[in-house]
Parts: structure tokens; sequence; C-alpha cells
């Protein structure tokens, strides 16, 4: 019995390392490779750096060519910002969709989980006209409302499904004590479903983070640009700089990674949240 | 201290109605149990009464006032539920704090109540953990203390016992008893279990599917239940019914509890053969098939004991016999 378990264990052990290897191998060649020299990374693409052919020249341009510590900032304040927006007003539509019972309840929850199956990039067009009209091209506000409006529909309905799991007891036992709703979903609800919360902050935040699409059309400029955005610039149409590009891109993996890990204590306990009780 | 009277309570979920023009007077310092099988109502009617549920008609009277349009907290109330509901993040002595620190209660009175309250429940080395960090019976007794600090006008309990097992339901059983007397206070208790009901209640409301079938003392429902549900619902073992016709009765239906049915072996009104005993010690359970009459229970307080597939003879104590009509209703 317990050699069975053994080996079913280390089964289970050897597909996970092995997805693991895979799901990293790009990541791994990309970190490589921004520590060697323009000739070493065309030579032995899969080789690690050794003293001969480590290099910092791609470092040393992404700091020098262009402003990246501003485009790293300019990532960071909207993937932020549009995150606590999305948590906030997701969950907080989740509270209404689960907890009161009004007319055309179930509809607005369908309607609001629609933009799941349609993807935003659809109204690229009328996204535009509309920041034109509002003058708010090439600011980090417009992609801010644009990634707030594409991260609530999948937050609301996770939210939502979670939120219909706390007790009614619960609530109810708030508002004999005195609860407002205001205080019953900021101190009671909210709290418990904090599992779930870092599940969608995770979701909402890594496709944020790599858009390259909105801050392209909707805020190239200088003052503006997002990280993704910035590393283009070593992108030419005849020479490609790609020491400055695997720099840029291993530098951008650091802050998503710092977010992940502050989220994935709780993101664990999310997806296991329903099976161990 | 207080007392409630419901009004002509009615209650829809969309189409479908769940309560029915229900009129209800407590006492001050009453015990009023709610009683009924699951979905007749009962936890419906609570919520009314705690504002937590708007009625579809009537009105909630408290101490004679009208609370219709007050907010659960302002009604000067107090609830327990049956999952205990406590706040999973915060300390026992928060939990019971709660509710007076949004009433902006001065602190010394807080920690006075909370104190009181924990030494009535003997909750005093329990003030500082967690809901987690507690087991069943624990759990529930700080609900209860939650619900004592507020020192309200009326407590209800939504079947506060169903979670727990036999031995700690007896137990609590007899401290909310205690409480009661201690406190002085006007208490609804909401049951599906009868025995809870009888051994509660000064005042029993029979509910079924959303209509009240009777409200009485608790030995008034057991000796005079005003038709079939409430005769059938109150007692354990469950009253037999006896079809009258086949008896040569007027009524449509006999009916005649375990313990009003004599057993003998040599003489009775009809026959029978035992198809099975239980023994609980001070009483016996016999049951008994009798043929046309289908399968009765009776009752006795004595150690005789009766042989699978004896023939015995049944006769109903014509003194204890009840009378139903085709609708139900007692014939008196
Ligand atoms: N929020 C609700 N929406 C629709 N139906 C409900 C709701 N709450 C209760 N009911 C229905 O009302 C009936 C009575 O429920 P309840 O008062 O909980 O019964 P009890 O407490 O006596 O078991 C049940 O049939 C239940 O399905
Ligand atoms: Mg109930």
């Amino acid at each position: 019995m317990a050699r069975r378990g053994r080996l079913r264990a280390f089964g289970a052990h050897a597909a996970l390392l092995t997805y693991t290897a895979i799901a990293l191998f790009p990541v791994f060649v990309i970190v490589i490779n921004a520590f060697k020299s323009r000739k070493a990374i065309f030579g032995a693409p899969l080789a690690p750096p050794t003293p001969e052919t480590f290099d910092l020249a791609g470092f040393r341009a992404v700091l020098t060519q262009g402003d990246f510590v501003l485009y790293f900032q300019n990532s960071l304040i909207v993937t932020l910002v549009s995150l606590a927006l999305v948590l906030l007003f997701g969950a907080m539509s989740a509270f209404a969709l689960s907890e009161y019972r009004f007319r055309g309840n179930t509809l607005l929850g369908l309607y609001l989980a629609l933009g799941i199956m349609i993807p935003i990039r659809l109204g690229t067009v009328a996204i535009l006209e509309l920041m034109v009209a509002t003058h708010l091209v090439d600011t980090r506000t417009a992609l801010i409302l644009v990634y707030t409006a594409q991260g609530l529909p999948l937050s609301i309905f996770i939210l939502a499904e979670f939120m219909r799991q706390i007790s009614d007891d619960l609530k109810n036992a708030g508002r004999i004590d005195g609860l407002s709703e205001y205080a019953i979903f900021f101190r009671l609800v909210l709290p418990l479903t904090r599992p779930a919360m870092a599940t969608v902050a995770v979701f909402t935040m890594i496709p944020i983070w790599n858009d390259l699409w909105f801050p392209l059309i909707l805020a190239p400029s200088e003052a503006t640009k997002t990280v993704t955005l910035g590393a283009q610039v070593f992108i030419g149409q005849f020479v490609t700089n790609w020491n400055a590009v695997l720099a840029a891109l291993s530098l951008a993996i650091l802050p998503v990674l710092i977010l992940y890990l502050i989220f994935s204590r709780q993101l664990i306990r999310g997806i296991t949240s329903g099976a161990v009780k | 201290m207080g007392s409630l009277t419901l009004r002509g309570i009615s209650k829809s979920f969309g189409a479908t109605e769940v309560l029915r023009d229900i009129d209800l007077e407590v006492h001050d310092g009453g015990f009023t149990v709610f009683v009924g099988p699951s979905g007749c109502g009962k936890s419906t009617l609570l919520r009314i009464v705690a504002g937590l549920e708007e009625p579809s008609a009537g009105d909630v009277l408290i101490e004679g006032e009208r609370v219709n349009d007050r907010a659960p907290a302002d009604r000067e109330i107090a609830m327990v539920f049956q999952s205990y509901a406590l706040y999973p993040h915060l300390t026992v002595r928060d939990n019971m704090a709660l509710g007076l620190r949004q009433a902006r209660t001065p602190k010394a009175t807080i920690e006075a109540r909370v104190a009181e309250a924990a030494r009535m429940l003997s909750l005093e080395p329990l003030l500082g953990r967690r809901p987690a960090e507690l087991s069943g019976g624990q759990r529930q007794r700080v609900a209860i203390g939650r619900a004592v600090v507020r020192t309200p006008k009326l407590f209800l309990f939504d079947e506060p016992l169903s979670n727990l097992d036999a031995a700690l339901r007896v137990n609590t059983r007899v401290e909310i008893a205690r409480l009661r007397r201690e406190l002085r206070a006007t208490m609804i208790y909401v049951t599906h279990d009868q025995t809870e009901a009888m051994t509660l209640a000064d005042q029993i409301v029979v509910l079924n599917a959303g209509r009240i079938e009777q409200i009485g003392a608790p030995m008034e429902l057991y000796r005079d239940p005003a038709n079939i549900f409430v005769a059938g619902f109150i007692g354990s073992p469950r009253m037999n019914f006896l079809d009258g016709a086949r008896l040569g009765l007027q009524a449509a239906t006999l009916g005649i509890r375990p313990e009003h049915l004599r057993l003998d072996r040599v003489a009775g009104e009809f026959e029978g053969r035992v198809s099975h005993v239980e023994h609980l010690g001070g009483e016996t359970n016999i049951f008994v098939q009798a043929g046309a009459h289908g399968l009765l229970t009776a009752r006795r307080f004595d150690e005789e004991s009766f042989a699978l597939d004896e023939r015995v003879w049944l006769t109903p104590d014509p003194a204890r016999r009840l009378l139903f009509d085709a609708e139900g209703r007692r014939l008196r």
C-alpha cells in the first residue's frame, strides 16, 4: 500500500516537473541570453553564459536608451490601479448580484459575464474614437479605463460564484448587530473572499502587464509608454537589438513575479478551498 | 422585556406562498416555540419578526409598537442561528462586543456585559479564541452569549440545537431553560423537534404548510389537539390512527396514543400479532400488526416482555381516544 502510494507520488511529481520544465523553458532561454553577447546569442542560444560570452550590453542599452524607469513606472501604475479597480468594482457588483433579489438579477449577471466570451479588442476602433473625443489619448487613464473594463467580467463571474457560498446567517447576524450593508460587504464578506480575490488578481494582472495592443494604440507617447511597448524600440524593421530586447523582457518579469508571490499564498488557498474544508 | 404581536402576516416568494394569515400573541416573558415539519415556514416567520425578511402583508408589533419599517438592529431583538454564524475573523470577545460597539455603547458597559455573559455561559477561558478554535457546543454558547449581551426585548432562536450531538443537545436545552429564568426574557424558539418544543415551551405554535394549526400549552396540545396534524405531530412515538368506519364509529378516524392503547394477552377489542419490540429500559414500545387496522404501537411502562409473533389483544382507552372528521378536524 505504502509502496503504491510512493509510486503514485513519484509519477505525479514526474509529470509536474516535466510540465514545469516545458513551461519555464522559454523564460529560461530569455533570461540566460540576456546576459550574453550578441554573437553568443546566435551562436549557441541554449548555452548558459560563460566568462567569455558574458556581456551586459543589453542591460546597458536598456538603461541608457529610452527611459525605462519611466516605462516601468507606467506599467506598474496602470497595472496596479486597474487591478484595484477591477477587484473593488468586481467585488461590489458580485455582492449585489449574489446578495440581493431584484428584477433582472440573472439577466444582469449574464450581461456582465458576456465580456468573458467577447474580447474587448473587437471594440478597439470605438474605444479609440471615444478616447479621442474625451481627450484621453496618450494618458494612463485611457489604459486604466480599458483594462478595468476588460478585467471586470471574469472578476464578477468568479467572485459572485464565491460569494453565493458565504452563509446568509452570517450576513444576517451582522444586520442584527447593526452593521450597514457597506460594513457587511467590507468587514464580513471581503475578508472571507480573500482567496478568490487573489485568484482574480493574478488572472487580471498578467494580461494587463503583458499587453502591447492598447498601449500601442491608446498611449504610444514617450511619457505614457509601458514596458512592453518600450521594449519595442529595440525591434527595428532592419536591425533588432536582441541583447536589449531580452534584457528588457527579463527585467519585465520581476515586478509581476513579486506581485504573484504576494498573491500566491492566497491563490493556493483559493484553488483548494472547495476541496479541503 | 417585550411582548410580540403578529397580525395577518403573509409571505410569498414570487408565486409560492410560504406563510398565510398568521395571527399570534406572545406575552411578556413567555417562551414560545414554533414547531412544524421542515419547510413549513418557521424560519421565514422568525426572520420576519427579526426584520430580515419583509412580510408580503400584515404587521409585526413589539411591545405594542409597529416595527415593520424598522431595521433589524433597531428592533431590540437578538437572534441565534442554526449555523451559529459567528464572525470567523473575530475573537469570542469581539464577536460578543460587535453589536454593542455598533450601537456606540460606552466601553465600560460593553466590558461589563461581555464579562457577565461569559460568566453565565462559562466562556471566560475562551474569550481570546477565534471560532475556528472552538468545539460545536462552545460555538453555540458564544452565539447565545452574543445574543445575551445585547439585552434584547426578544430572543429569537432558529433551531439552535440541531447541529449538536444528542448528549450536548440535552445539556444546552437545560442551559437555555436556565438562562431564560435568569434573564426573565421573552423568547421565541424554532424547532422541528417536538421533544424540544414540549420541554422548553410555555406556548407552542404548531405550523404546517405556512398556516398555524394550533396554539397552546404543551400539555394542552398533547391532551386536546385540534386536528389530526397536531395529534400526530405532538407526542412520541406517534399517535395511532384507525379507520373509524371499520370500528363502527360515526367519526372518520379514531386517534389513540401508544400509551393509551391497552395491550393484553387474554382479551380486548381487536387482535393482532407482535411484529417488533423496542425495550427502552423504563418503557417498552410494542409494534403490533392488527390486520385491517394496520401496524399499531402500544407503549407499556412495566418490564413485561412479549415474543415476536405472539398473539395479543388491543383496547383503546375509551376516556383517551380522540375522534376526527373526514377533514381531519377534531370531533368533540
Ligand atoms: N429566499 C427564498 N426564496 C424562495 N423560497 C424560499 C426562500 N426562503 C425560504 N423559501 C421557501 O419557503 C419555505 C419555508 O422555508 P423555511 O421558513 O426555511 O422553512 P422551515 O424553517 O420551517 O424549515 C420552503 O419551502 C422554502 O423553500
Ligand atoms: Mg428553518
